[in-house]
Formats: structure tokens, C-alpha cells, sequence
């Protein structure tokens, strides 16, 4: 078979992947604020609620988790528009989306972050007369924050590979530029190549990053 | 309501397609994983770098990347897969490539005092492995294992975007003729948890059987 | 001397990379004798007794038990004995670890049969009363049938001797046995090893209870940096 790798047509349309992979990263931000808001209300929340309230909690994480992503951004997009009066663009969908998509997993890291505060350091706070709403916000998410920190950085990655999905509802992200440039070109390897090298690529430097971040902020417990 | 009726013979069909899917992912990556697992540990030095190397480029990537690779990669290299198998063992390396983390993980987990004892005691290499190593790392292997199942349903939806008449292209195929997405996306959603839901909360509950293990 | 040595070592070596962690180390052990090491940490004492059952390649010098060379068929040729005749070995000693090393997913009574199965080839049943005498020795013989999880750190450590005594082996290598004990389940361990070392087991003791070295060895062999002194 006479294939002869030519990477000349990639490049002439690198745009197209870089700006996806931009658009990629900041999908993977936003949804990760959003997300991290989201899961840490939640946790908060889940420790002082009644029965009701955890069931709700419960009931949202569980079904985040055991859906396909794919089904809740066309869920999201396709669905919800025709039962309540909202319309909004693509992007916005599907970071809609994914930060309830990240919120559901974030709870559950928050969650035991929260109980890993080791019961010490809150005694010093109660010593000390601070008042329970102070003791949350100056020890106690604090110090989650640092414990956190890894699953925070796994989960942003995960989510960096989740913005993939959004091609499928046209979001000009990295794989969507990978098709394009397929579709036109019908460079396969080439470009799915090239793809590949900056996903990995893109992953580890943010990998590094974030362990030289967590390294920084490292907790004895 | 009548849209919803209507879906669910089709949407039973492609339930059935979803779990064959899963089904035959789920047995390839667990054979090729504890294969490659195994080689990763206790093969020669080139053989687990290379295991390595590949297997953290699979998973570095995004699934979809991985089935658009297959799916238009294949023919350039000769092999004419259908849809159904492109789709197939693209979610086949994708799960071996985490199967062999899972593997690496239980049996790296085990205390290296076990094999000492299992070499005080006299018995060889192959049966430390056998009655030592094993019975330890199949019970650690299990639980995260069996949660992973769920990522391979999950990612069978997938396949929809190649054509392949699953569950989740059924829903879109009955959206297409009835114009009412909301029920039939929420009745999908239904059927996947359900699928789901069983299989996490039996890997709870495997994992608290063999919590003894960990000790 | 006049009785022979069933474990001799002469002028052990051992370094760990750049750090020599056994240098020319001396030790005749007797028949029926118990012989315990003391000293500071870091000074080689665990890192002999590994050797001792191979557990720890050695770089120089001589392990012997009864007149064989363990880990090499001679110790000038130096050729490391195959994984079967190790295997061979490591039975003729037995070891009980610090942290115990139980295995996990074995009651009590099967951790006592499996070497007695598969290593000496007995039969199930032969096995098995073996191995509830042995567990009737320490005391355990209610807890047959306990995982390990189930078990007190005192007993499970309990089981370890029973172990590695039920192999019958030439001599039992102790290391640091109580160390990772809570201090009031140390004595219900300490009087099985006493009753054993009674009953005339060959003995190498790795341990920081002073009182239990003066009373229940023979000799007392003091390690510092590598070096051994009586």
C-alpha cells in the first residue's frame, strides 16, 4: 500500500489544533472553578445535612457517575432547550456540562478532603476562640485545600480529556480541528498523529506543573 | 408519554447492542490487561518500558481520539474493520491500558514481607506466585476493577458516533423521528444507570468483603 | 570448641552500594543454643539474619548450616544455588518477622499448612494436625480457623512462630519479633519463644528486650557498624 507520510497539509492547518487546544484548556479551567464550586458547597452542605439532604446529594452524584457524558451534553443541549426556555450556544452547553459533570466527583474528593483535616488542628482553632464559621474558612479549607490537591490535579487532567466530547456538538476544540483537517485533507495518520503527541504532551506538562504546585503545598498529616 | 412507548423496543435493542459491546471489551482488555500487567511486572527491562511507554500514551489520550485512530487508521494500514469492530478495539486498548494499572496496582500493593515469608517458608517462585502473590492480588484487583466495567459501558456510547446502533444512537435515532428529546434522554439515562449503579455497588461491596486484605 | 557448629559464619561482608553494612562478622552457633544480637540500629544485626536464610545476598565470607554453604553451592566457587535448591534451603530455617507477614487470605491453620503441604509434601491431614498441635503450642488452638485480620497483634505474631517452628527447621531466626508490639502483648510472645529455647531450639535472636536476652539465651553477641563483639 503506497501511504507516504506527508505532514505538510498539518501544518498548514496547525491553527485549527492549536487554537482547539486552547479552547480545550480553557473548557477544562472553567468547568473545573465551576465544578470545584459546585462540589464544594455540596460537601459543606453534606456534612450538616438531614437525611433529605443527603439523598439529594447522594442522588446527583450517582447519576453523574453512571451516565455516559456523551448522553448528558446532548441531555444538556439538545434536551433541556425544549423544556425550558433557555438558549444558549454550543461552548456554553457543554461547560454547563461538564462543571456539573466535575461537580459530582469533586463532592466526593471534598467530602473525605474535609475529613482528613486532621481533628488537631481544629481543636487549636476551638482553643484559640475561634468561632465555628472561622474555624471552616482560616483551618479548615485551608488545609483541605493542600490535601486535595492531588485528586484536584487528576481531575483537571481527566476533564482536559473530556473536552473531546464537546466535538461532537461542533465546539472548535482539539479533536473537532482534528476532524476538520481529516475531513479536508483526509490526512488520517498525519493528523490524528500530531493529535495524539499533543494530548500526551499537554498532559504530562500539566502534570509536572501541578506536582511542582502540590510539592509546594505538600501536608504532614 | 406515547413517544416514550414507542422508543422502547428500539431503545431494548440497542440496550442489547450497548452490553454486547461492553461485554466483549470488558473479557479482551481483562485477558490482553493481566497478560500485559503481568509482563510489566515481573518481564524483562525493554518489555516493561515499552508497556509502559504505550500504555500511558493510551491513556493520555481521549477515548474518542483513540476510536477516530482506529476507525480511519485501520484501512490505512490495510485492515478493513467494520464500524462495530473499529469501535471494538478501540475500547478494547483503551480498557487494557488501564487493566494493566489495575493489575500493576494489586500486586504492587502487597507488602514485600509476603514474599519473604512465602521464601522462609521454602517454596519457590513459582509458588509464592501462585499461593502467595495471587490470591492477594486477585482480591485487590477486583473492586477498582469491577468500577472500571462501568468506564467501558460508559464509553460504549461512543461507538453511537460511528454509526454503530447502540443504545445512545437508538435514542438519537427515535429523537430524529419523534422531536421530543427530553423523555427519551432521561429514559437513556434510566437505563444506563441502572446498569451502572448495579455494578458500582457491587464493587462496594467486594471491596468491603476484602477489606480483610489490606490489613 | 568442642560441640560443632550448626550455623557458622566466617567473615561475612555486605555492602549496600557505597555502604558496608557487615564487615568480616564472625558467629558459631551450637546445637540447642540461643544466641541473641543486640544493638544500635543501623548496625547490621537485621541485615545478618537475612542473610542467614538468603532473604540477602552476601558479598564475602561464609554462611554455613550444618556444614553447607547457604545461597552458594561452595562458598569459594560462589555459584548462587538454583531457585529449588534455595527453596531447599530457606526450609531448613525458619524466620519470624517483625511484622509478622501473616498471609491474609489464610486462617490461621492454613498459614501453618502451607509450607507443610507444599514445601515438606505431607498430606492434608498430616498437615493439618500438625499444624493444630503446633497452634495448641502457642496457645491459638481456638483461633484455627481466624483470619489474620481477626487476630490481635500478639496473636497473630503467635501464629508467625507457629509458622515457622511447624517446618521443623535446624534454626529459627527471631527479628526484632516484639518490636511492633503493644507492650502488654510482648509477654505472651516472649514466653513461647522462652518455653521454646527450653525445649532446646537452635536459636538467633534479633531484639532491643535486654531483660528477655539475659534470661532466655546462652550467649549475647553485641553488633555495632558492622561488627560483632561478645
Amino acid at each position: 500500500m503506497g501511504y507516504q507520510l506527508s505532514f505538510t497539509q498539518i501544518w498548514a492547518n496547525f491553527d485549527k489544533l492549536s487554537g482547539g487546544l486552547l479552547l480545550s484548556l480553557e473548557l477544562a479551567l472553567i468547568s473545573i472553578a465551576i465544578g470545584a464550586l459546585i462540589g464544594l458547597v455540596l460537601a459543606i452542605w453534606y456534612v450538616s445535612a438531614g437525611r433529605i439532604g443527603r439523598t439529594l446529594i447522594s442522588a446527583y452524584v450517582e447519576f453523574i457517575r453512571n451516565v455516559p457524558l456523551l448522553l448528558l451534553v446532548y441531555l444538556v443541549f439538545y434536551g433541556l432547550p425544549t423544556a425550558v426556555n433557555i438558549a444558549y450556544s454550543a461552548p456554553v452547553s457543554f461547560v454547563a456540562t461538564l462543571s456539573l459533570y466535575a461537580g459530582a466527583y469533586l463532592v466526593e474528593v471534598f467530602r473525605s478532603g474535609l475529613d482528613a483535616v486532621p481533628k488537631g488542628l481544629m481543636d487549636a482553632g476551638k482553643a484559640m476562640g475561634l468561632t465555628p464559621w472561622q474555624r471552616l474558612i482560616y483551618v479548615r479549607l485551608p488545609t483541605m485545600t493542600r490535601i486535595t490537591l492531588p485528586a484536584l490535579s487528576n481531575t483537571f487532567i481527566s476533564l482536559f480529556k473530556d473536552t473531546s466530547i464537546a466535538s461532537v456538538i461542533a465546539v472548535p476544540e482539539l479533536t473537532y480541528g482534528a476532524q476538520w483537517i481529516n475531513n479536508k485533507t483526509f490526512r488520517i495518520v498525519e493528523v490524528y498523529a500530531v493529535t495524539t503527541v499533543l494530548y500526551v504532551v499537554t498532559g504530562y506538562v500539566i502534570l509536572f506543573g501541578l506536582r511542582l504546585l502540590e510539592r509546594r503545598f505538600r501536608v504532614e498529616r | 408519554m406515547d413517544a416514550v412507548l414507542y422508543s422502547i423496543p428500539y431503545l431494548l435493542d440497542g440496550l442489547g447492542i450497548t452490553i454486547l459491546v461492553s461485554l466483549i471489551v470488558v473479557a479482551l482488555s481483562l485477558i490482553i490487561g493481566v497478560i500485559l500487567g503481568v509482563g510489566i511486572i515481573y518481564g524483562p527491562l525493554p518489555l516493561r518500558l515499552l508497556i509502559r511507554l504505550i500504555g500511558d500514551g493510551i491513556r493520555g489520550i481521549p477515548i474518542l481520539v483513540l476510536i477516530f485512530l482506529v476507525y480511519y487508521g485501520m484501512p490505512a494500514l490495510g485492515l478493513n474493520l467494520s464500524s462495530f469492530w473499529s469501535a471494538v478495539t478501540a475500547l478494547t486498548i483503551f480498557k487494557s491500558a488501564h487493566v494493566i494499572e489495575y493489575v500493576r496496582g494489586a500486586v504492587l500493593s502487597i507488602p514485600r514481607g509476603q514474599m519473604e515469608a512465602g521464601m522462609s517458608i521454602g517454596l519457590v517462585f513459582r509458588e509464592r506466585l501462585r499461593f502467595v502473590i495471587f490470591p492477594q492480588a486477585v482480591r485487590r484487583f477486583l473492586p477498582p476493577w469491577l468500577n472500571g466495567v462501568t468506564d467501558a459501558v460508559k464509553g460504549s456510547a461512543l461507538v453511537s458516533l460511528l454509526g454503530v446502533v447502540d443504545l445512545m444512537h437508538a435514542i438519537n435515532q427515535v429523537i430524529g423521528r419523534t422531536y421530543e428529546p427530553l423523555p427519551l434522554y432521561i429514559l437513556g439515562a434510566l437505563l444506563y444507570f441502572a446498569i451502572n449503579y448495579s455494578l458500582s455497588t457491587l464493587s462496594k461491596v467486594l471491596e468491603r468483603r476484602y477489606s480483610y486484605i489490606r490489613e | 570448641m568442642s560441640a560443632t557448629s550448626l550455623l557458622q559464619i566466617d567473615k561475612l561482608n555486605k555492602s549496600f552500594g557505597e555502604n558496608q553494612v557487615l564487615t568480616s562478622v564472625d558467629l558459631n552457633v551450637v546445637a540447642g543454643e540461643v544466641v541473641t544480637i543486640i544493638g544500635p540500629s543501623g548496625s547490621g544485626k537485621t541485615t545478618l539474619l537475612r542473610c542467614v536464610n538468603f532473604l540477602e545476598t552476601y558479598d564475602g565470607g561464609s554462611i554455613q548450616i550444618d556444614g553447607r554453604e547457604v545461597g552458594f553451592t561452595d562458598s569459594v566457587s560462589r555459584k548462587r544455588r538454583g531457585e529449588a535448591d534455595l527453596a531447599g534451603m530457606r526450609a531448613e530455617t525458619g524466620m519470624v518477622f517483625q511484622s509478622f507477614n501473616l498471609f491474609p487470605h489464610l486462617t490461621a491453620e492454613q498459614n501453618i499448612m502451607l509450607g507443610l503441604r507444599r514445601v515438606r509434601k505431607k498430606p492434608h491431614k498430616e498437615a493439618r494436625e500438625i499444624a493444630q498441635h503446633w497452634l495448641a503450642r502457642v496457645g491459638l488452638d481456638h483461633k484455627a480457623d481466624s483470619l489474620p485480620s481477626e487476630l490481635s497483634g500478639g496473636q497473630q505474631q503467635r501464629v508467625g512462630i507457629a509458622r515457622a517452628v511447624a517446618m521443623d527447621p535446624k534454626v529459627l531466626l527471631l527479628d526484632e519479633i516484639t518490636s511492633a508490639l503493644d507492650p502488654e502483648l510482648v509477654n505472651e510472645v516472649l514466653d513461647v519463644v522462652r518455653q521454646l529455647a527450653v525445649e532446646g531450639m537452635t536459636m538467633l535472636v534479633v531484639t532491643h528486650e535486654i531483660a528477655f536476652a539475659r534470661d532466655a539465651s546462652h550467649r549475647i553477641v553485641f553488633m555495632a557498624d558492622g561488627s560483632g563483639r561478645e
